[in-house]
């Protein structure tokens, strides 16, 4: 499929591909539904959001989704656990005012989280701060420092360490370049985290047994 | 459904459409009263369709009546949803068949405290049953089962309507395809139910209440009444409406008079909102339907948790609230939507903004409006409901 590199969201058909068809999901940060309606028609899911824009929740139901107004650090909390069998959280971590907390409750209500942001480690936004001494400015993250609602950035190797510490287990990992496609090869963290403009992640609540 | 053999017709000129109910088949209330004979008035809009699938049952709020649209009869004014419903409107009348009845306890042609009480042949007065919300829906239940509509396509109502929607939602699961509570609570807290004695305590202190018996006596507690609609108007309102509306602004003069005549704007138009209203609603009814919220707690009915008399719905819910309402303020929206979420119903929840208060849902609010439109068109294309409007 022949993306458009310049739409932010270049995430959305890898984060399908990892939904099981006919389950349950819960979007957060839904934004206008794009993702939910994707989900709907190729996947068959039973999706429901969460959204904090009044025109991203108006456009949402006018597409006939369930979506409540809400965000990531408020309301998840009052979500009951193992009400899904996934919870998307897309390029909305970093937003987030507690992305620890954010991430517990995903893994709490659903089965699988998934997980995509922008890797604060590639290397064109390493070389801006290195280079220029200036906070980055990019086409995934296109605010300046003083206007950005992207208040926790983090690298993959970030990450993958605060996964680690929820206890949860990576059951997949992909990083995408800036055209949206996984990086396909076998390559080191470092690697990744140097070249990847976006990751998405697929996590379980539990490392399995050994 | 129940088979209403004896329920008759009437087309009485001043408030529309009404049906009977004859005495064996009236209302048992939840406090152990019957109300029977039962009349409800009601009005539609509207063409319901042939396999009855389009219709959608509006519930009034504590004050309103059957009149939704268009000109009111009694009032020369429009209807209290007129914003919403109409042709083309989001509950487009050329498209959905709209039913509105006066609640039961009302006073604008169902049966209330002020209809003959067949056993003394004088205006019930207090002897007419205290009723809850569940009796008003029982009754609008008889009302639908009556037109010969098995499901409505959706229930839709604000505040006290709003009640009626969630009780409909779990009382009658089957029967309500759609479900839209807006500006409204699952139980009526402390505060609404003291805003509501305040006004209950005012119409009884008036003389000419004489204990509910006004109507034989020819007089009526006028004066009660209008302290009551007054206080609970500024419970309508948020302190921004009344400071954009109002502010410190005298009415028809330069400086104070230092009297108590209603110097201020404000005090004007509250005044004049008390008289407007005792011309067209009942003391005693303003008693019956203000004590139906207070008794509304429906988590009660389900062992205190919400969440169950929402298990296993099949209805789509649209929670709207509007976040300058401080009287249904939008963290009872959210309580609703979290048992909704926790029964795993499908759900959407508006935040609508808005400095209008709780009146909001009545006022013409562009994103509510566009709210209601998106979700009645999504619910309406799950229902199968054709377009016939092309």
């Amino acid at each position: 499929m022949t993306q458009d590199p310049h739409n932010p969201r270049l995430d959305l058909n890898v984060i399908a591909d990892l939904v099981t068809p006919g389950s349950r999901v819960l979007d957060v940060g839904c934004g206008d539904g794009a993702l939910l309606q994707l989900l709907a028609q190729t996947k068959n899911v039973d999706g429901r959001g969460v959204e904090l824009s009044q025109s991203g929740v108006n456009e949402c139901v006018a597409k006939g989704l369930s979506v409540i107004q809400g965000d990531a650090d408020t309301d998840l909390a009052d979500y009951p656990d193992d009400g899904f069998d996934y919870v998307i959280l897309s390029q909305t971590l970093q937003a987030t005012r507690r992305p620890r907390e954010a991430l517990r409750n995903m893994l709490r209500i659903g089965r699988h989280a998934i997980v995509s942001f922008p890797n604060f480690g590639h290397w064109r936004i390493r070389t801006q701060l290195a280079i220029k001494g200036r906070m980055p400015v990019t086409g995934n993250l296109a605010n300046s420092w003083h206007d950005t609602p992207n208040i926790h950035l983090c690298t993959i190797r970030d990450f993958v360490e605060l996964v680690d510490e929820l206890g949860a287990h990576i059951a997949h990992g992909a990083a995408l370049d800036r055209y949206g496609s996984p990086i396909r090869v076998n390559a080191p963290w470092w690697i990744w985290n140097l070249m990847g403009e976006q990751a998405v992640f697929l996590l379980e609540r539990r490392a399995p047994q050994k | 459904m129940t088979n209403f053999s004896h329920a008759q017709q009437e087309q009485s000129g001043s408030v529309g459409k009404t049906v009977t109910f004859s005495s064996d088949q009236g209302l048992l209330t939840d406090g152990g009263g019957a109300i029977a004979p039962l009349t409800l008035a009601y009005e539609t809009y509207g063409q319901l369709n042939q396999n009855k699938s389009n219709a959608i049952l509006l519930c009034h709020a504590l004050t309103g009546d059957q009149y939704a649209a268009g000109v009111h009869p009694v009032t020369g004014k429009t209807g209290w949803w007129d914003a919403m419903v109409g042709p083309g409107k989001p509950f487009d009348t050329d498209r959905y068949f709209i039913i509105c009845s006066n609640v039961v306890g009302g006073c604008m042609g169902s049966t209330g405290p002020a209809s003959i009480n067949p056993r003394s042949n004088k205006p019930y007065g207090l002897d007419f049953p205290v009723v809850t919300i569940r009796d008003m829906v029982r009754a609008q239940l008889m009302l639908i089962d009556y037109l010969g509509i098995d499901t409505l396509f959706c229930v839709a109502g604000g505040s006290m309507g709003g009640m009626q929607v969630l009780q409909w939602a779990a009382s009658y699961p089957q029967r309500v395809f759609s479900a839209m509570p807006i500006a409204t609570a699952a139980k009526h807290s402390a505060q609404n139910i003291a805003f509501h004695e305040v006004g209950r305590q005012a119409v009884m202190a008036d003389p000419d209440w004489r204990s509910g018996r006004y109507l034989e006596q020819g007089v009526r507690p006028e004066k009660g009444l209008a302290v009551a609609r007054m206080s609970a108007h500024i419970t309508y309102l948020s302190e921004a409406a009344l400071q954009r509306k109002f502010g410190r602004k005298l009415q028809d003069r330069s400086a104070p008079t230092f009297s108590f005549d209603a110097d201020f704007q404000i005090e004007n138009y509250l005044r004049y909102q008390g008289l407007a209203f005792v011309e067209r609603f009942d003391a005693n009814s303003y008693l019956f339907v203000t004590r139906a919220c207070d008794y509304f707690d429906l988590a009660a009915d389900y062992g205190g948790v919400l969440a169950r008399a929402f298990k296993e719905t099949k209805t789509r819910f649209c929670v709207v609230g509007f976040d300058s309402d401080w009287l249904y303020p939008t963290s009872d929206s959210r309580s609703i939507v979290h048992a909704l979420n926790a029964g795993g119903a499908s759900v959407s929840f508006v935040e609508i903004e808005s400095d209008k208060g709780h009146d909001a849902f009545l006022l013409h609010e562009p994103m509510f409006n566009a709210t209601t439109r998106g979700f009645l068109e999504s619910a309406a294309a799950a229902r199968g409901l054709r377009d016939n409007r092309k």
